[in-house]
């Protein structure tokens, strides 16, 4: 492998107010507290839309420079300098970075127009706004982080941001449950972060992007592995990859605009941008990378089985984004001829799937926070709207030409049967089922909820939601129009990314022909939605969940026993070795210590009783101590 | 022979020389002034007299000589310790001048001759009778503690224990309330102090015998050209110790300890726990690094035993203590071990470790007996620990005080008391003295459960019906836990000003 090549070739010094704009909303908006409460959310919208302005002109300097040297990077200040172990707190612009830095900001920036209006009745509105600004804040320092330990203070940033979004209205129980819940299983990946950073450091005496780089290639193919695994840990975390998926279901507790903004567009896909950013880590370990096609591969059907039996709306959704990054992260895995298109199928699921979600946040807005999709109906004659750039959604993420979906999907399916061999047809073949059952499930959602017979109560009135509302999802919309084929069009983004993740990569021989691939998937696709029609529009869905069904359906509506699973195995014996902790420690450690205890406090008791309180006593003490140690310096002599 | 006038540098000599001074006006004011207006006189005096002394500390705070005929030293160790004793003396000083918190007047007997229990007594009690004897005496006190660690002769260091020690008997017997447990503490104290300085004495003659010198430099010579009978130098040896090892309370010379910090008023304890501690040890470290450095590897293995005794079983017995001062008089004890291991450590890190010890120490002792001072029920303090139960739910800030020096006393993280345990153990680690090392950390461990099940005490458990409570705090006592808690806060998070100076001044002259 060629020496590993400078990452940031030049300085900037904007970048720190990408995430200095809005850690300042969030600091103003939590430190002002009530006296904010009518302004705040346009101080946060408008921090975050100037974080946006600063991630634009970023982009044209970056364009007014040649591929090699695009990245830039600021110095901050010296973290940590102890000895040999340095750490300088710094950020780094590169042309991966700035993919993410403009759909935080960008998508970040609508959701907070969208949620003006969306939150405009919640008492709490402030306190909202002031979060979406802290995770627009991690979530940049999470991308521009120089280092794992930097990118580490965004990741554990966005993780609390999402805890305190999730349990938002956390006067519910289950609310506040679903919070934890998302906490702890996101803890189990970062423990993976940590490990990754402790192996760079053990292995290399350095956490920095430049510094494990430079130490890539076949010689430590080992310490590339395991730090790869690590990572891979850490990604399923945050991206609710298998097997720590469970929680992005129950996250959706939260207001649908932090579903949109941090479940479906930017933090759950933050495990993507850690394995690509980590490329020379994987590029070194292919044991690791194989890895993580395998959680991938599972993960897309694993979604996507699971959105075939919700009737929850926005847990279809989901379940559809488990399964759409579990695309990504297959793509991921594929090295460098992969990397470029799980970034841009991360970009126009993010485009796609925060319209989706705001168009979900669209109708319950309509229909009295109702998300059980058997209760809709007929909505796209209340909703046009709503129901038009839902529709464009549906027909991006299922991926039909020309919309954006087609175009990601579809390269990442062909860079699957590229693999090469069997494992290629395997992958490939899995992708394949998955853009069906995709294309199934999707379409599921799309007739219960706007086709068909109306199936809500008669005291509510569904109607269209506010400009505030509706302009953000068309804007979305548009993006889930036409960035696929403004990406895949004479493979810019592969080009644009390619200095930072796919350098001196040559193009094999496909295994497949493109326009075979296509075909096959536009095939997978046809068969799925037929499939919806026959099941859905031929027979009119049912008010209530059906309870005579097939075992599979009953499987898939209990999250393929995945809760149950982690109860199982994890839970239950958590709670046994817990208890039996809590039993060891009671008896034999507070045993132990009571008893040091109880022998100390004996001992203490019996040499009390020296102090007798008499005076004579203490002077033969006294007397004693004076002879012992006159004998003891005298011994030596006699 | 003719008589030479003995040249004396009296700038050096100033600052006791300003205490004494001080004090003989204080027996002038009592002397001449009526008795209600003494307490006005005698505060700002004694305190002015003790902020000058300060001032003067800092002046030559560059001094390294030997005056006064080679008697006394002022080096950086002796200034460090002076300046300590004399901010410390001020402010216990402050907890003796407080007359707001014991409704009957101040800490002290209405007249200390009167038989406990007998009419004269009860007569002057209901009189209201308040004496102010105690402010020269404390700054008699002082005096003999800031020429103590700058003695640089045998019977310099003789006049000056006795000179610190003799009003200490004296005002441990002058608690207001339960007179029998004062009296008898300053009757013992008396007692086996008097016992320990015949074994000083007797050891001093021993050391003159061997060297044909008092002085410290020419014990060190003689012990270096092996001058003596050896017999002679390690009786000497052992009997002065035992001298100063009972000043210090080490083990088994500890027993009086207890008694007198109980029976002494609260004040006067607090004082005296600091003070004495520092000016003894600072003696105790000029003696065995300058004088009888020579003969270390004789005195080391003994000390290295009483010190591991007196951090053990100083932390075993506090376990059992349930009276929050002679919990506190043991702790004291076990502290005594800590800071011998510094002593026993023979190098520069030990002697700023041993300094820096007793710097944070002083104030985390006098803070932690300021608050005992205030904690009271309607029989005056309430010193049975179980009183302190509920106390962070009744009076918060005093319960976070206590536990501030609590934490200190146990040395845990950003106190002063770790960066003072850390400094001896390593210094003693760095000596090759690991066995100490081991036992002063196990130790501290032990020490810990104590200190800290008080705090449990205080916070999580429920207050007592009709326990004890904390009245306002007054101005005197308020600066006295203030100056003490920003010490041990401050010298916990940023140590270096303090062991940067300590560092440069842990030298002794010779």
């Amino acid at each position: 492998m060629e020496a590993a090549h400078a990452l940031a070739s030049g300085t900037s010094s904007l970048l720190v107010w990408l995430v200095a704009l809005p850690a300042l909303g969030a600091t103003i908006l939590l430190l002002a507290g009530r006296r904010s409460d009518k302004w705040g959310h346009l101080l946060a919208t408008g921090l975050s839309g100037a974080s946006f302005v600063v991630g634009v002109v970023e982009l044209f300097k970056m364009l007014s420079r040649d591929g090699e040297s695009r990245g830039v990077s600021q110095h901050l200040f010296t973290w940590i300098n102890a000895g040999s172990f340095k750490v300088e707190a710094g950020l780094l612009l590169d042309q991966l970075s700035i993919c993410f830095v403009l759909l935080i900001t960008g998508v970040g920036t609508l959701i907070h127009v969208y949620s003006i209006a969306y939150m405009e009745h919640d008492h709490d509105r402030r306190r909202f706004f002031s979060y979406l600004n802290l995770f627009i804040a991690a979530m940049l320092l999470l991308v521009l982080g120089d280092s794992f330990l930097n990118l580490y203070v965004g990741w554990e940033g966005v993780g609390l941001a999402s805890y305190l979004l999730i349990g938002f209205w956390n006067q519910k129980p289950a609310y506040a449950t679903a919070a934890k819940k998302a906490f702890i299983v996101n803890r189990i990946g970062d423990m993976g972060l940590s490990f990754a950073i402790m192996i760079a450091f053990t292995a290399f005496g350095t956490v920095s992007f430049q510094g494990v780089a430079n130490h890539a290639g076949p010689e430590h193919k080992q310490v590339m592995t395991w730090m790869g695994l690590a990572l891979l840990l850490a990604a399923a975390g945050k991206s609710a990859q298998f097997p720590l998926q469970s929680w992005l279901g129950d996250a959706m507790a939260g207001p649908t605009p932090v579903s949109a903004l941090i479940h479906a567009a930017t933090m759950v896909t933050a495990g993507v941008y850690l394995i690509t950013r980590s490329n020379f880590v994987f590029d070194s370990a292919p044991t690791a990378q194989l890895m993580v096609v395998i959680v991938g591969v599972v993960t897309l059907l694993f979604g996507a089985l699971i959105g075939t039996a919700k009737d929850d709306i926005k847990k279809a959704l989901a379940a559809s984004t488990m399964s759409q990054i579990g695309y990504m992260v297959l793509a991921a895995g594929l090295g460098p001829a992969g990397y470029a298109f799980a970034i841009m199928h991360l970009l126009t699921h993010g485009f796609f799937k925060a319209s989706m979600f705001l168009g979900a946040g669209s109708v319950m807005h309509g229909m009295n926070d109702e998300v059980d999709m058997r209760k809709f109906g007929r909505l796209r004659v209340a909703m046009p709207i709503t129901y038009l750039t839902f529709g464009l959604g549906y027909l991006a993420i299922i991926g039909v030409p020309p919309f954006s979906g087609f175009f990601s999907k579809d390269k990442i399916i062909e860079a699957a049967f590229n693999a090469g061999g069997a494992r290629g047809w395997i992958i490939g073949l899995a992708a394949l089922l998955g853009a069906a059952i995709t294309a199934f499930y999707m379409t599921r959602v799309m007739v219960m909820t706007f086709f068909g017979q109306k199936r809500w109560a008669d005291d509510v009135h569904p109607h269209e939601s506010p400009k505030l509302m509706t302009a953000p999802i068309i804007i979305l919309s548009i993006g889930s129009i036409a960035a696929g084929a403004l990406f895949a069009f004479g493979s810019s983004l592969q080009l644009w990314l390619e200095p930072v993740v796919a350098r001196g990569f040559v193009e094999g021989e496909p295994a497949l022909q493109p326009i075979v691939v296509s075909i096959m998937a536009l095939v997978a696709v046809a068969l799925g939605v037929a499939l919806a029609y026959v099941k859905y529009v031929r027979v009119p869905v049912e008010a209530v969940a059906p309870t005579n069904v097939s075992i599979w359906t009953r499987f898939a509506r209990r999250d393929l026993l995945q809760d149950a699973f982690n109860e199982a195995v994890f839970m239950r014996p958590g709670q046994y070795l817990t208890r039996a902790l809590s039993f060891f420690d009671r008896k034999v450690v507070d045993g132990a210590v009571n008893g040091t205890g109880a022998l100390f406090g004996g001992l203490s008791v019996r040499v009390r009783r020296v102090q007798t309180g008499y005076v004579r006593t203490y002077a033969l003490l006294i007397l004693v101590g004076a002879a012992l140690v006159l004998a003891a310096m005298l011994a030596a002599r006699i | 022979m003719n008589f030479v006038a003995p040249v004396i540098n009296y700038s050096q000599v100033l600052p006791i020389l300003i205490v004494l001074g001080t004090a003989l006006l204080g027996v002038i004011v009592e002397a001449f002034f009526a008795r209600d207006r003494r307490y006005q006189i005698q505060v700002p005096l004694s305190i002015a007299g003790l902020v000058l002394a300060f001032v003067w500390i800092l002046k030559i705070r560059a001094t390294t000589s030997i005056t006064a005929e080679s008697a006394v030293a002022i080096d950086g160790p002796a200034l460090v310790l002076q300046g300590a004793i004399v901010i410390l003396g001020i402010a216990g000083l402050l907890l003796i001048a407080e007359r707001k918190l014991d409704s009957s007047g101040d800490a002290f007997v209405a007249q200390a001759a009167a038989i406990p229990g007998s009419e004269a007594e009860r007569t002057a009690t209901l009189a209201k009778l308040t004496q102010t004897e105690v402010f020269p005496l404390t700054l008699f006190a002082i005096a003999g503690m800031m020429l103590f660690p700058a003695a640089n002769d045998l019977v310099t260091m003789f006049v000056a224990l006795e000179v610190l020690s003799l009003p200490l008997y004296l005002m441990s017997g002058l608690a207001r309330r339960r007179r029998l447990l004062s009296q008898e503490a300053a009757m013992k104290y008396f007692l086996l102090g008097a016992f320990s300085s015949a074994f000083f004495l007797y050891g001093a003659a021993f050391l003159y015998g061997y060297s044909g010198s008092v002085g410290f430099r020419q014990i060190r010579e003689a012990i270096q050209t092996n001058a003596g009978n050896d017999v002679f130098l390690l009786t000497g040896i052992a009997l002065v110790s035992v001298g100063l090892l009972f000043k210090v309370s080490a083990v088994p010379f500890h027993s009086w300890t207890p008694d007198v910090y109980q029976g002494a008023p609260t004040p006067v304890t607090a004082f005296m726990a600091a003070c004495t501690k520092i000016a003894a040890f600072g003696a105790f470290a000029r003696l065995f690094y300058v004088g009888l450095s020579g003969a270390r590897w004789d005195w080391r293995p003994m000390l290295t035993v009483i010190a591991i005794a007196t951090m053990v079983l100083g932390a075993l017995w506090a376990l059992t203590q349930t009276d929050i001062k002679r919990m506190l008089a043991y702790s004291s004890v076990a502290h005594s071990g800590f800071i011998l291991t510094g002593i026993v450590a023979t190098n520069k890190a030990g002697l700023s470790g041993t300094l820096f010890y007793l710097v944070t120490y002083g104030f985390t002792t006098i803070g932690a007996f300021a608050i005992v001072t205030l904690v009271r029920n309607a029989s005056g303090e309430a010193t049975h620990i179980s009183g302190y139960a509920g106390l962070g739910k009744r009076s918060p800030w005093i319960a976070m005080l206590l536990s501030l020096f609590l934490l200190g006393l146990a040395g845990i993280p950003l106190t002063s008391g770790f960066v003072a345990k850390f400094a001896v153990f390593s210094a003693a680690y760095e000596s090759g003295s690991t066995v100490l090392v081991i036992f002063g950390v196990l130790t501290s461990a032990i020490a810990a459960f104590f200190y800290i099940r008080l705090i449990v005490l205080m916070f999580f458990q429920d207050p007592e019906e009709d326990g004890p409570t904390v009245a306002a705090v007054p101005l005197m006592t308020t600066a006295a836990i203030a100056l003490c808690a920003t010490v041990t806060l401050v010298l916990g998070i940023l140590p270096n000003a303090l062991v940067h100076v300590i560092d440069a001044a842990s030298r002794f002259v010779f």
